[in-house]
């Protein structure tokens, strides 16, 4: 019948004008700045580096290889690296950067420093209303409470983010990308076992023979051909 | 409560009093005028921030929340954003009909609202031929829009000026044809008569409103459609659509001039809405003697919102229509029931005098019947079909 | 007094209006100065307090004539002619001598008439319900007769728009097989 379709337009949006007022479904506005919708997993925007613990200079991942810089598209980052050597989380001396500056009005996310990354160090960040004023920078990291101090008087306001402020705990890391975090927490904890064990087979066992039960040294054993000969 | 129903012509009457006799007619004159102003000015106002609310809700969001409480102030800021705008008139432009034409539409528009019966006693004149002048007005209002649309040498804008006319003065025809039962059964074309002929109960208690009769009904429904049309709002705002023509005929208008382009399509929807109104809802009476407490222009300001709100419901729900789809709506559709809805209003007249039980029903059986008749056949008729299968032609 | 103002400034601007409709450059401005010709004529008739002849008047000419006026000018693009060149042909003495004598023919036997001497009408204007009763019943006919001429010329125009317009219908022969499905070469021209 003529009209019958336009009958059920009104009450459709009959359904929508009463609902909106109740229904959660029927009014999909996010009243942005107020309230912001938490950005996808894999969203991404521009780098930055992770560090263990609660010290960012200490745990710092990154070991100034400048593999990042030199594969980044856009040349945006500039490492210096510091001389004194420290060690990583698997024993290893390690250089660290002095100076590890990004562009981000240069960046243009692509994720290749992240993907080429051998240390898991630099990973991609999900700020997206970043503006360069301490009032918005306040606000935008305010949601994510990581015991960051970043919003201090004479903070870096430009669009040159510097060490101090790329630097950002893993529980942040663990917080913007869960399962990539865990992912990457399971492989260096693996790691870490593997080296550690490695350590406890190469120095000869000082405990007591009792100790030496065949269950540990077939435990040696096992492990033993799964080491990488990397003497 | 007869002296809340009467206040404003009370308190026109007062201020007349008080001015020298040899000038009472024109400062009762100013007064009418300066009312009318006032109350349909802040209507426009009210009607733009509660368009956009109501048509946000319906389209799952909010409307503008931002300035003030609700957003309640944005008319405010729409209209400072209007008044300080830049008023550009391209150089090869016509001044002199680029400046008046915005005038040519705003003024008959205003002079609408004069015959209008807001409340008992309420209209400003009662002409005799009140509607006549209606109708007059609104098509003298026409012709600005081809002096908008061709002073602004573009042809973006002359052809949506011309689109524009077609569909103004195609969709007359339906509007003048639905209300002429409403003056047959009235007897008169004074429109405060036209509402004192919807006076009284008919049988059931229902009001002897216009649109509870058969012909009535679909006169509504004809005179809504038409009047949409007449005003350029959407389903049928073709002249105007952005996404088609740029802005149609008010392409090259900025600032206050703008404004006043918007304010007289608004001005003129008020205008027919209240007009229909008049002609098939009672006016300013009330559905029942026990409502009558609330004073006559309440009522008419209570049925005034409701289509407004119609109105912008039906903007929220139907698509654009095309500029052929509109024009045959109005002549292919429209104007054959317009017809047949005339000769349904007289049979329902000429037996208004039956008095048997089930007359009532017997005279709505046939009217519904020989409207529906056309509705369905017209209907499926007109209806586009499935288009022919592509022929493909290959290059040779 | 202020009926008479009222009309001689009405009668003003409807001649000044008349006169630069004939005399103006742009065509659509000649047909912009008609129509408001046009409404000039509308207040005087109501100025008359014929009311149903001066709504009339706007709906109809106003309405419907000036725009086809408008419309006519604009189809046929006839605005496009060099403005500023002034036509002057020996036969122009002639037009004005034909105008005065339209004028005087109509103009003399209107001064000399008895109804200027008669007294201003006191009684109501007419009702429309009286022009209703008296357009069915006295003068039936001759609106029977408009109505007929009405449908006929919209009927006529109706036909002649349709006429104007070309049979375009696809070709419902479906398309020729090409040669390269057999299998020969085609040769591209």
């Amino acid at each position: 019948m003529l009209g019958r379709g336009i009958i059920k337009g009104f009450f459709e949006t009959a359904r929508n004008f009463c609902g909106s007022y109740y229904d959660r479904a029927r009014l999909t506005t996010v009243q942005y700045p107020e309230v912001k919708m938490a950005p996808w997993e894999n969203a991404r925007t521009f780098p930055f580096l992770i560090y263990d613990g609660q010290d960012p200079i200490a745990g710092l991942r990154c070991t100034a290889c400048t593999i990042c810089a030199q594969e980044c598209p856009a040349h945006c980052i500039e490492i210096v690296k510091a001389t004194a050597k420290r060690a990583d989380y698997l024993g290893k001396m390690q250089l660290q950067p002095k100076v590890f500056n990004i562009d981000i009005a240069v960046c243009m996310g692509c994720g290749i420093c992240a993907e080429v990354c051998p240390f898991d160090s630099i990973k991609m960040d999900q700020i997206y209303d970043l503006l360069a004023t301490v009032y918005d920078r306040r606000q935008t990291l305010d949601s994510v409470k990581t015991g960051q101090v970043h919003d201090q008087p004479g903070e870096n306001h430009s669009l040159v983010l510097q060490l101090k402020d790329l630097a950002k705990s893993n529980d942040y890391f663990r917080l913007l990308h869960p399962t990539e975090a865990a992912a990457v927490d399971e492989a260096r904890a693996e790691e870490q076992r593997k080296a550690q064990a490695k350590k406890a087979a190469a120095t000869p066992p000082v405990a007591p023979a009792t100790l030496a039960t065949p269950a540990t040294s077939a435990a040696a054993a096992s492990i033993a051909p799964t080491m990488p000969s990397a003497k | 409560m007869n002296a809340l129903d009467q206040i404003f012509v009370s308190t026109s009457h007062w201020l007349t009093g008080l001015t020298p006799a040899s000038v009472q007619p024109l400062v009762s004159m100013a007064l009418a005028i300066a009312g009318l102003m006032a109350v349909f000015g802040t209507c426009f106002a009210v009607a733009t921030i509660c368009e956009r609310k109501i048509l946000g809700r319906m389209q799952n969001r909010f409307g503008p929340n931002r300035v003030g409480p609700f957003g309640l102030f944005q008319p405010l800021a729409d209209g400072v954003k209007m008044l300080i705008k830049e008023d550009i008139v391209p150089f090869s432009a016509d001044h002199a009909v680029h400046f008046l034409a915005p005038l040519a539409l705003t003024v008959p528009v205003w002079l609408a609202f004069a015959v209008l019966p807001f409340g008992r006693n309420m209209s400003a004149i009662d002409l005799d031929a009140g509607i006549l002048f209606f109708f007059a007005i609104g098509s003298a209002s026409e012709l600005a829009v081809f002096m908008a649309g061709w002073s602004s040498q573009n042809k973006y804008a002359l052809l949506g000026a011309m689109r524009a006319i077609a569909q103004m003065i195609s969709y007359e025809v339906p509007l003048v044809l639905a209300s002429i039962p409403v003056l047959m059964a009235a007897g008169s074309l004074s429109l405060p008569a036209i509402v004192q002929a919807q006076n009284g109960a008919v049988m059931g208690g229902l009001p002897r409103w216009n649109v509870f009769t058969p012909w009535g009904l679909a006169g509504f429904g004809l005179f809504m459609i038409a009047a949409a049309a007449e005003s350029n709002r959407c389903p049928f705002d073709l002249p105007e659509g952005e996404s088609e023509l740029i802005a149609g005929f008010l392409t090259e208008y900025s600032g206050f001039k703008y404004a006043l382009f918007f304010l007289g399509e608004y001005l003129g929807l008020f205008a027919v809405t209240g007009l229909a109104v008049t002609l098939f809802l009672g006016g300013w009476q009330a559905p029942a003697a026990a409502l009558e407490w609330l004073p006559s222009w309440c009522w008419f300001a209570v049925k005034f919102s409701a289509l407004i709100f119609l109105f912008i419901w039906v903007r929220a729900t139907l698509p654009r229509l095309r500029l052929d789809q509109l024009l045959n709506f109005a002549w292919k559709f429209l104007v054959p029931l317009a017809l047949v809805n005339l000769v349904v209003a007289v049979v329902w007249w000429q037996s208004g005098a039956w008095r048997f039980p089930g007359a009532l029903e017997l005279r709505w059986l046939f009217g519904a019947g020989l409207l529906a008749g056309p509705y369905l056949w017209l209907g499926r008729a007109l209806k586009g079909g499935k288009p022919a299968p592509h022929q493909y032609r290959y290059a040779e | 007094m202020l009926n008479e103002i009222a009309f001689y400034l009405i009668a003003a601007v409807t001649l000044a209006c008349a006169v630069a409709a004939m005399a103006l450059r742009q065509l659509v401005h000649c047909a912009l100065c008609a129509a408001a010709a046009f409404a000039g004529l509308a207040m005087l008739y109501l100025q008359l307090d014929a009311e149903f002849v001066g709504f009339a008047q706007l709906l109809v000419y106003v309405g419907a004539i000036a725009i086809l006026i408008v419309f006519a000018v604009l189809l046929t693009r006839a605005d496009e002619i060099i403005p500023g060149s002034r036509q002057s042909s020996p036969s122009s003495l002639m037009g004005i001598a034909a105008a005065l004598l339209v004028l005087s023919g109509i103009a003399l036997p209107v001064l000399s008439s008895p109804s200027l001497h008669r007294l201003p009408v006191t009684t109501a204007a007419a009702p429309v319900k009286l022009i209703g009763v008296e357009l069915m019943t006295r003068y039936v006919l001759p609106l029977e007769m408009a109505g007929i001429l009405l449908t006929a010329a919209l009927l006529g125009a109706v036909v002649i728009a349709m006429r104007e317009e070309p049979e375009t219908k696809l070709d419902p022969r479906p398309p020729a097989p090409r040669r390269a499905e057999t299998g020969e070469v085609v040769s591209l021209p």
